[in-house]
C-alpha cells in the first residue's frame, strides 16, 4: 500500500519534470499541449456531471470563468503582497506556493457557487436543468461584464504568467485521479445509478440529491482550476471567452469522446484542441464543421468514440484474471 | 409483533382518492398479500410506504417509528426494500453492479478514504464484492454477473430485481406483481423462491399480485382493496369465499379471476 | 409616471416578439418534449428571408412577411425530418445535443454566406411617430403588436377549432393512443414545426422592422429568452407562451430603463431560475406528479 503511494508520487514528479523539459519544444507545440491539458480537465469534470451522473449541464464555461477571474483577481491585487510575505523562501518557490493557493481558492470559489446553484437546480430534470445551467453561465458572464474591478467588457489584463506545462500536467493528474477514484468506488456506482434510473437509485438507499450535488461541485471545482490555469497562461481574460459557445465546445469534447468515459474525454479534448489548429484561418468553417460533427455523432454513433468504455492497459490484465478465475471455478 | 402499522392512510390525485382511510398491519415474518382490481390503489400503497408519495393524512409506523415524512432513501436505510411493477433495473450496468449499488448503504467508506484508496477502502470493496457474490449465487445469477442487465431474459430480470432488493439488507420486502408476465412454470418457481427467501433471511414480505394461485398459495393473510378502500381482510380461504371480493372482481374485471 | 407607461408600451412591443418565438418552443415541446435550441435561429433565418424578399426582390411588406413565414416553415420541416426524426426513440439528451448542433450549423452557415457583421433591414414602412401627451408611439410598434396578436389568434383558432389542431392536441397528450386512433403522427409533427417556424420567422421580420438591424447571431439571445417566456407561462400551453412573452418583454425593458441596461440579458435567466424554483410548471401550468 505505502509503496503504491510512493510510486504514484514518483510518477507525478517525473511527469511534472517532463513538463519542464518540454520548454525546449517548439513553442507552438508547447501551447497545444497546454491547451490539451486544460481542455482535458474541463472535459473530464463536465463528464462527471453529464456522462456519469447523467445531469445535463451546459454551463461549464460559467464555472471556468468564475475560477479564472477569481484566481486572477487574487494574483493581480494580492499576488505581490503574499509573495513578499513569504520572503523567507526563494522567490520562485514563493511564487509557486502563492499560485497554488490562488488556484485552489479559485476552484473552491467555483465549487461553492456550484453548491449554491446546484442545490436548487438539480431538482430539475433533463432539459430544464440544461436551460437552468445555461442561464447560470449567462448570469456569470453578465455579472463579469458589470464588474469594473476585473475590467468588465474591456477584459482583464496584467495577470502574471504562472501556468506552464508542469502545472497543467500536475492538475491533469489530480483531476484524473480524483474522478477515476470516485467513479470506481461505491460512491461512483451511486453516481452512475442516478444516471441509469433515479427512482431505482433512491430505492437502493442512495441519497440522490447528495450525489448529484457532489458530482456538480467536483465538476465546478475542476472547471474553476482549469479557468485559473487558462488565465495565468494567457495573462489576460475576456468575458467573450466564456460564452455559451465555450460551454458547447466542452460538451462537444465529451460527446465526441463518449459520455461516461474518462479516457474518452481526454481523447475528445485532444481532437477539439488540434482540430481548430488544423482549420486555422477558417474560423467560421470550423464552427460549421463542429456543428456537423455534433449532429453526425448523434445520428450515427450517439455513444461517442469510446462509448462509455475506458481505455487502459489494465484491461488486458483484467481479462487475464477473469479467464484464470473461470478456469478455477471449472476445475472445482 | 407488528412490524408495520398503517392507520387512516389517505392519498389523493387531483381530487380523486387513490387510497382512502386505509388501516392494515403486518406481523413479523408474515407474508401479506394485497389484491384488488386494476386501479384499486395497490401500487399507490407501496409508493406511500416507500416515501415516493406524501400521504394526505394518516400514519405509517415501521418498527415503532413514524416514516410517512421520510425520503425514499431514508426509508430504504431503515430496512424496507421494494421491487417495481415494471422492473427498474440499472439497465446499462452489469448484473454485478446492479447488486453492488444496492449495498451502498452498508459498505460505504468516507469519501477521503475513497480518494486515497486507503486500506479501509480496499477492504470494504472486497467485502462488498464477496457479499454481492453470495447474493447472486443465492439467486442463481452469479454466472450472469458480467452481463448487461437489459440483455437478461425477462424472468431473470425480475429475479435480479428481487436480488437487488435483498442486497439492501431489508427487514420488510415489498414485491409489486413479481409474477407479472410469467408462465405458470416460472410462477411456481417464484412461489418457492419467495417463501424460501422469507425463511432463509427471516424477513417480512408484502406482495401485490394478480396471479391468484400465487397469492392463495404463499400468503398467510390477504387484504383486498377496491377504489382505494379495504373491502376485505383474512386468510386465503376466507377471501376466496367472500362475496364482496367476488363482486369486486366479477362485477367489473372478469378476466382477472379467470386468468 | 409617463416614463413608466412609455417603457411598458416598449415592453409590449418587445414582448410580442418574444411571445411569437415562444409559441414555437411551446408547441414543439408540447409534442416532442424537446427544447428546440435551433428555434431562435429559425427566427434569424426568417429575418434574413425577409431581408432578401424586401431588399433584393423588392416585395411589399405583407408579401415579404408571408414569404419569410413560408420559407421558414419549409426549413422547419426539413430540420425536423433530417435531424430530429431519426432520433425520436433515442434518449432525450441526444435530441437536445442535436438541436444545439443544428442551431450552430444555421448560425455559422449564415456567417459563411453573408458575413458576421450586422446589416440594416430594408425599411418598407416609413416611420411615423405619434404623441399621446408625453408618450411616444411609432407606427412600427403598432404594426408589431397588431401582427403578433392577429397571428396568435389565428394559431388559437387552428389549435382549438380545426381538425388539424385537434390532432396536434391528441399527439401532444398521448402519442401511442393518437397513433391507434389513426392519426399520422409524422405529419402532425411536421406541421407543428412548420407553424412554429413560420411564427418565429414573422417575429424575425418584425424585429428587423423594429430594430432595423439583423445578423446571423441575432437569434441566440431572443431564442433563449423566448424559451424562458414559454417556461414562465407554462410550457406546452399556448396562452402561457403569450403571457410569458409579454411579462418578460415588459420586465426586461423596465429593468434596462430603471436599473441598468447592461444587466438586461440576465433578467430572463434570473426569472427562469426563480420560476423553476417556485413554480416549475409555470404560471398557467398544472402540477404533474412524476409516475413511479
Amino acid at each position: 500500500m505505502k509503496r503504491n503511494y510512493l510510486l504514484l508520487i514518483l510518477i507525478i514528479i517525473f511527469l511534472v519534470y517532463l513538463g519542464r523539459l518540454a520548454r525546449g519544444l517548439n513553442p507552438y507545440f508547447y501551447q497545444i499541449l497546454v491547451f490539451w491539458g486544460i481542455n482535458s480537465i474541463l472535459a473530464m469534470s463536465l463528464n462527471l456531471i453529464n456522462g456519469f451522473a447523467g445531469q445535463f449541464s451546459i454551463g461549464h464555461a460559467g464555472f471556468m470563468a468564475v475560477g479564472g477571474y477569481f484566481s486572477s483577481a487574487l494574483s493581480v491585487y494580492h499576488g505581490e503582497r503574499f509573495i513578499s510575505l513569504l520572503n523567507f523562501l526563494p522567490l520562485n518557490i514563493a511564487q509557486i506556493v502563492v499560485f497554488f493557493v490562488f488556484l485552489l481558492l479559485g476552484g473552491l470559489f467555483s465549487a461553492i457557487l456550484g453548491l449554491i446553484v446546484g442545490i436548487p437546480t438539480l431538482r430539475l430534470k433533463g432539459d430544464y436543468l440544461a436551460i437552468a445551467t445555461l442561464g447560470f453561465g449567462e448570469i456569470v458572464r453578465v455579472t463579469i461584464l458589470n464588474l469594473d474591478i476585473v475590467g468588465g467588457p474591456r477584459g482583464f489584463p496584467g495577470i502574471p504568467q504562472r501556468t506552464d506545462l508542469s502545472w497543467v500536467i500536475f492538475w491533469f493528474i489530480i483531476c484524473l485521479l480524483v474522478i477515476r477514484n470516485i467513479i470506481f468506488s461505491s460512491h461512483g456506482r451511486a453516481i452512475i445509478s442516478i444516471r441509469e434510473d433515479e427512482i431505482a437509485s433512491e430505492t437502493m438507499g442512495i441519497n440522490t440529491t447528495f450525489y448529484k450535488v457532489l458530482a456538480f461541485i467536483i465538476g465546478a471545482f475542476f472547471a474553476g482550476i482549469a479557468g485559473g490555469l487558462f488565465a495565468h497562461y494567457l495573462m489576460m481574460l475576456h468575458p467573450s471567452s466564456f460564452t455559451f459557445f465555450r460551454s458547447v465546445e466542452i460538451l462537444l469534447m465529451i460527446v465526441l469522446g463518449g459520455m461516461g468515459s474518462i479516457t474518452g474525454s481526454i481523447l475528445g479534448a485532444f481532437i477539439l484542441t488540434v482540430l481548430p489548429e488544423a482549420l486555422r484561418g477558417f474560423t467560421y468553417l470550423r464552427l460549421v464543421i463542429y456543428s456537423i460533427i455534433l449532429i453526425g455523432i448523434m445520428l450515427l454513433r450517439p455513444q461517442g468514440i469510446m462509448g462509455g468504455k475506458e481505455f487502459s492497459p489494465l484491461i488486458i490484465k483484467k481479462i487475464y484474471a477473469r479467464v484464470k478465475e473461470n478456469e478455477n471455478t471449472r476445475s472445482k | 409483533m407488528r412490524i408495520l402499522e398503517v392507520s387512516n392512510l389517505s392519498c389523493a390525485f387531483g381530487g380523486l382518492m387513490a387510497v382512502a382511510n386505509l388501516d392494515f398491519y403486518v406481523e413479523e415474518k408474515e407474508i401479506l398479500g394485497i389484491i384488488g382490481p386494476n386501479g384499486a390503489g395497490k401500487t399507490t400503497v407501496f409508493n406511500l410506504i416507500t416515501g415516493f408519495y406524501p400521504p394526505l393524512r394518516g400514519e405509517i409506523i415501521f418498527k415503532g417509528k413514524n416514516i410517512e415524512r421520510l425520503k425514499p432513501y431514508e426509508i430504504t436505510r431503515l430496512g424496507i426494500a421494494r421491487t417495481f411493477q415494471n422492473p427498474r433495473l440499472f439497465k446499462q450496468l452489469t448484473v454485478m453492479d446492479n447488486v453492488r449499488i444496492a449495498m451502498h448503504k452498508v459498505h460505504n467508506v468516507h469519501i477521503l478514504d475513497t480518494l486515497l484508496r486507503g486500506s479501509k477502502f480496499l477492504e470494504e470493496e472486497k467485502i462488498q464484492e464477496e457479499k454481492a457474490r453470495e447474493i447472486l449465487e443465492f439467486f442463481h445469477l452469479y454466472e450472469r454477473r458480467d452481463e448487461i442487465a437489459q440483455n437478461l431474459p425477462y424472468g431473470e430480470q425480475r429475479r435480479l430485481e428481487i436480488a437487488r432488493a435483498m442486497a439492501t439488507n431489508p427487514i420488510l420486502l415489498l414485491l409489486d406483481e413479481p409474477a407479472a408476465g410469467m408462465n405458470p412454470y416460472e410462477a411456481k418457481e417464484l412461489i418457492n423462491l419467495i417463501s424460501y427467501i422469507r425463511d432463509k433471511f427471516n424477513i417480512t414480505i408484502i406482495l401485490i399480485e394478480h396471479h391468484m394461485e400465487v397469492v392463495m398459495e404463499i400468503c398467510e393473510r390477504i387484504i383486498v382493496l377496491d377504489y382505494g378502500m379495504k373491502i376485505a381482510e383474512g386468510k386465503p380461504e376466507e377471501i376466496r369465499n367472500n362475496p364482496k371480493v367476488i363482486e369486486a372482481y366479477l362485477g367489473r374485471e372478469e378476466e382477472s379471476v379467470i386468468s | 409616471m409617463e416614463n413608466v407607461i412609455q417603457q411598458i408600451l416598449n415592453g409590449i412591443s418587445l414582448g410580442s416578439i418574444y411571445a411569437l418565438i415562444a409559441l414555437g418552443y411551446t408547441m414543439v415541446y408540447g409534442i416532442l418534449r424537446l427544447i428546440n435550441f435551433a428555434h431562435g435561429d429559425i427566427y434569424m433565418m426568417g429575418a434574413f428571408l425577409g431581408y432578401f424578399a424586401l431588399g433584393l426582390w423588392n416585395f411589399s411588406f405583407p408579401i415579404g412577411l408571408l414569404f419569410a413565414m413560408g420559407g421558414a416553415a419549409v426549413l422547419g420541416i426539413i430540420i425536423e425530418r433530417f435531424a430530429y426524426r431519426p432520433l425520436r426513440l433515442a434518449p432525450r439528451i441526444s435530441l437536445l445535443i442535436t438541436a444545439i448542433g443544428v442551431s450552430f450549423l444555421l448560425e455559422n452557415l449564415m456567417v459563411l454566406w453573408v458575413g458576421a457583421s450586422p446589416r440594416p433591414f430594408p425599411q418598407k414602412i416609413p416611420l411615423q411617430i405619434y404623441f399621446i401627451g408625453d408618450i411616444v408611439v411609432t407606427n412600427r410598434q403598432i404594426i408589431i403588436v397588431l401582427v403578433s396578436i392577429t397571428l396568435m389568434f389565428l394559431l388559437q383558432f387552428i389549435v382549438l377549432k380545426t381538425k388539424v389542431g385537434k390532432a396536434m392536441r391528441a399527439v401532444s397528450f398521448d402519442k401511442e393512443t393518437a397513433l391507434m386512433m389513426g392519426i399520422d403522427i409524422d405529419k402532425v409533427i411536421s406541421l407543428t414545426f412548420a407553424i412554429g417556424s413560420s411564427l418565429a420567422a414573422a417575429a424575425g421580420v418584425l424585429v428587423g422592422l423594429y430594430f432595423n438591424k439583423i445578423d446571423p447571431y441575432m437569434g441566440v439571445m431572443p431564442g433563449l429568452k423566448a424559451f424562458v417566456a414559454a417556461v414562465l407561462g407554462g410550457i406546452g400551453i399556448i396562452p402561457g407562451a403569450m403571457l410569458g412573452g409579454f411579462i418578460l418583454g415588459i420586465a426586461e425593458v423596465l429593468v434596462s430603463a430603471f436599473i441598468s441596461s447592461t444587466v438586461r440579458d440576465a433578467v430572463a435567466f434570473v426569472i427562469l431560475i426563480l420560476i423553476l424554483l417556485i413554480r416549475p410548471s409555470g404560471i398557467l401550468g398544472k402540477y404533474m406528479r412524476e409516475k413511479v
